[in-house]
């Protein structure tokens, strides 16, 4: 049933999305946290997204990887901060919050049309099942 | 008359069939918006549909030869996923590889809805008129 892949296929871009978008509520939450529980600053999260065939036939999508930044974090001079060296410099995460907001967008935009694809495959499938009536 | 009901109601299962894979390579396409090196695909539904309803095998597979008598007949059953996918021609290449256009996969999914809803109309259709010239008068 070709049409019931569709299910399968958006659904699974609705799900890598979704990893993304939580990847970007990460990185913008920590984009602050000047040290995280291994004591280093925050490094930015990034998904990897590959095609895979889903269960049926098609080809859907999946966060295979989430990978780090290695970016060098912003720098701050800040000698009152605990966390600051012998000079007075603060390393702060390397989250760049205008990119993540982009991100963001993006990702909800690529949601959305995922949604309006399932929602188009639903009608679809329910006019055919009032076929011959 | 039932071979006639039958060759009318085929053309449009074949249709419909094609239809509903062309729809799900597009939902494909549309999943894979942001995956690097995914390629954009789609179906030449015209030549898909030729193939199909010509019962011969659609351009790009061999057909099974017969060399004996003895030999059983390749089934003419066209399978819609044995219509060639081809690739869509870039028209803003991105430097990730991605060749999707999003609005031009959703222009093409909004077309094949309603092309899916046309053969299920003319479906409907057809049952309709078998049905008043069954009634009596």
């Amino acid at each position: 049933m070709s049409m019931l892949n569709v299910f399968n296929i958006a659904g699974s871009a609705l799900t890598a999305q979704s990893a993304r978008l939580n990847t970007v509520a990460s990185n913008l939450a920590n984009a602050d946290s000047v040290a995280g529980p291994d004591g280093l600053p925050y490094k930015a999260k990034q998904v990897v997204f590959t095609a895979k065939p889903v269960e049926g036939g098609g080809t859907g999508v999946r966060v295979t990887a989430v990978v780090e930044d290695n970016a060098p974090g912003r720098t701050l001079y800040d000698p009152k901060n605990p966390a600051a060296d012998e000079k007075g410099f603060v390393t702060m995460p390397n989250v760049n919050v205008v990119e993540e907001m982009v991100n963001m967008i993006s990702a909800s935009r690529a949601y959305q049309n995922n949604v309006e694809v399932m929602n188009t495959a639903k009608t679809l499938m329910q006019k055919t099942l009032t076929l011959g009536q | 008359m039932s071979n006639q009901i039958d060759t009318g109601l085929q053309f449009h299962q074949q249709a419909l069939n094609l239809r509903a894979y062309r729809q799900e390579v597009l939902a494909a396409n549309i999943a894979n918006a942001d995956t690097p090196n995914y390629k954009a695909r789609d179906v030449d539904f015209k030549a898909a549909l030729q193939g199909a309803v010509g019962g011969a095998r659609s351009s790009g597979a061999l057909p099974l030869a017969q060399t004996a008598s003895g030999h059983l007949a390749g089934s003419a059953a066209s399978n819609p996923a044995g219509a060639p996918l081809l690739y869509r021609t870039e028209t803003q290449s991105s430097v990730d590889g991605n060749t999707v256009n999003i609005d031009t996969e959703r222009a093409a999914f909004a077309e094949n809805s309603l092309q899916y809803e046309a053969s299920l109309t003319f479906v409907n259709q057809f049952m309709r008129n078998i049905q008043s010239a069954l009634q009596s008068q």
